[in-house]
């Protein structure tokens, strides 16, 4: 099954409360996705000329100051790092393809869930108020955010699994569905170059657009491409650095409400997420069209 | 007339189906308002007397589903499944109707006022659905009986496969589906779709207006010349 909440919010007086207008959202997503489930958090930007980097470690006695340590040692550089039980964020201005590199020569079990300037993404196995308390979502301040419920149909349950994935900086995507033809894609997209961390369906979705946007797609091109060649159910919402797009396809199979209000735009599989934003009486409800793109912006 | 209250976030929505699965000789012509629905699943699913229920907001799956004789109306919009096998009465969602809505609905009325999703009235058997706006792709699929009123435009694959059901619809069809196709309307039909308009407070709407639509009856029985169509 599986549950998707998304949350813009216009309004900049309600940028600070974005964690707690969103928590019931996710929790009241529950019922479809019990197994596992993550956030993308659009906050504020880092200085022009630094990256952040979300990492999991996977326990929660990873050391954290040592990576911090060892990193501005070796490179020569400095980096903060900012540990929130297994995940972390790093921050530096040292380019994206030597940490990674760096990373995977000298702290290969940590997992790198994006890299961005204003996007942090945290996903783990546990109830959504599970994960939600371990990482505090509910403090969470920024302008937009995707989050994700998990209900594990097709492949493992781990926080690697767990969604959203991310296609390139400041861009992630959640997905509520199955596809039938991921394995043929992923084989399609690995003689392109393109790298797999896990073999879930909704990842092959997101390496199809990453490399749709590579060859110079831009979002709705590549999702264009989407509708023809991804073979399934699905719901995807993506997050970029200043919007959030939703998509659904041609069939219908899979839900999706939108709510839109003078102060906010959210985003869920069903109303029940919705129901306890405020002024949601005179907020626009509908229920976005398939093979139709609605894109909203900052 | 005596009207009930029911407030969602206070009493769970398990004990209020109970109430109203109770003694019809009870519920018989009551009232019953039902406060802060929030999207919640099956409410108001199985009535089975004359009790007249009001949902004060959206409802999530399966309202109203296989409802006997009860009048529902749901004053915001209805997730997917509304008065899915109905067997009688009223069904009314003033707002949208998502994917599925009369799914299998032996018989009764659903009035939805504004558009309905995907699959609307598919494998109908009886009953009568109104929708205000439009329907999505694939609705009237394999309907066996009763009348779609469409007020506004159908998707793609409308009334495809399509047995005996009736499809009415004022705007435009994007396509239909296969043994589906476009019947004069007979008097006696004309006759069916102005009270179904009335009963569904469209008297205003000319029932010339609409085209109907129905099965060509091709694919009753297996032809090697319809393989490709099956």
């Amino acid at each position: 099954m599986c549950g998707i909440v998304g949350l813009l919010v216009r309004n900049p007086k309600m940028r600070d409360s974005i964690g707690e207008l969103m928590l019931p959202m996710l929790i009241g997503m529950t019922e479809r996705g019990p197994d596992s489930a993550g956030l993308a958090m659009f906050g504020p930007s880092v200085a022009a000329n630094e990256r952040k980097f979300s990492l999991y470690s996977g326990t929660a006695d990873f050391n954290w100051t040592k990576l911090g340590h060892d990193f501005e040692k070796h490179l020569s550089i400095k980096a903060k790092v900012e540990p929130k039980v297994n995940h972390a964020v790093l921050t530096t201005s040292l380019e994206p393809e030597t940490v990674k590199i760096w990373l995977k020569e000298h702290y290969p079990q940590l997992h790198l869930l994006s890299v961005g300037q204003l996007m942090d993404i945290y996903k783990d196995v546990g109830t959504p108020a599970q994960v939600a308390e371990r990482y505090d979502f509910k403090n969470f301040k920024g302008t937009h955010l995707v989050g994700h419920t998990r209900m594990a149909t097709e492949s493992a349950i781990t926080p690697a699994h767990a969604h959203p994935f991310t296609a390139g900086e400041d861009w992630c995507l959640v997905h509520n569905g199955s596809l039938s033809n991921a394995n043929s894609l992923r084989r399609k997209l690995q003689y392109e170059g393109i790298e797999f961390e896990t073999d879930n369906d909704t990842e092959a979705a997101c390496r199809f657009l990453q490399w749709r946007m590579r060859e110079g797609d831009d979002l709705e091109t590549a999702l264009n491409h989407g509708f023809e060649e991804l073979d399934g159910f699905y719901t995807l919402l993506m997050g970029t650095s200043n919007q959030l797009a939703l998509v659904r396809d041609p069939f219908g199979c899979k839900p999706a409400i939108i709510a839109e209000h003078d102060d906010y735009v959210a985003i869920a599989s069903e109303f029940r997420s919705l129901a306890h934003l405020p002024d949601i009486k005179n907020a626009k409800v509908f229920e976005p069209s398939p093979k139709e793109m609605y894109v909203w912006k900052l | 007339m005596e009207t009930l209250k029911f407030d969602l976030d206070a009493k769970p929505l398990r004990e209020v189906n109970q109430f109203l699965h109770g003694d019809a000789s009870l519920l018989d012509g009551k009232s019953v308002v039902i406060e802060n629905p929030n999207g919640a699943h099956n409410i108001a699913v199985g009535l089975k007397s004359d009790v007249h229920v009001t949902i004060k907001g959206h409802a999530g799956y399966y309202a109203a589903g296989m409802n006997q004789l009860a009048k529902v109306t749901i004053e915001g919009s209805a997730g997917s499944g509304v008065a899915e096998n109905m067997m009688s009465g009223v069904v009314h969602v003033k707002g949208f109707a998502s994917n599925a809505a009369a799914a299998t609905a032996n018989g009764g009325l659903l009035v939805i006022d504004g558009d309905a999703g995907l699959r609307t009235a598919i494998a109908l058997k009886g009953a009568d659905v109104v929708v205000g706006g439009s329907v999505g792709s694939f609705s009237a699929f394999m309907a066996q009986a009763g009348n779609l009123v469409i007020l506004g435009d159908a998707g793609e694959g409308l009334g495809d496969s399509i047995y005996e059901a009736k499809i009415f619809v004022r705007g435009t069809v994007k396509s239909l589906g296969a043994d589906c196709e476009e019947k004069t309307t007979s008097p006696e039909d004309r006759k069916i779709l102005a009270d179904l308009l009335a009963k569904a407070g469209h008297s205003d709407v000319n029932p010339d207006s609409f085209k109907q639509y129905g099965s060509a009856r091709t694919l009753y029985h297996f032809h090697v010349d319809n393989a490709g169509a099956y």
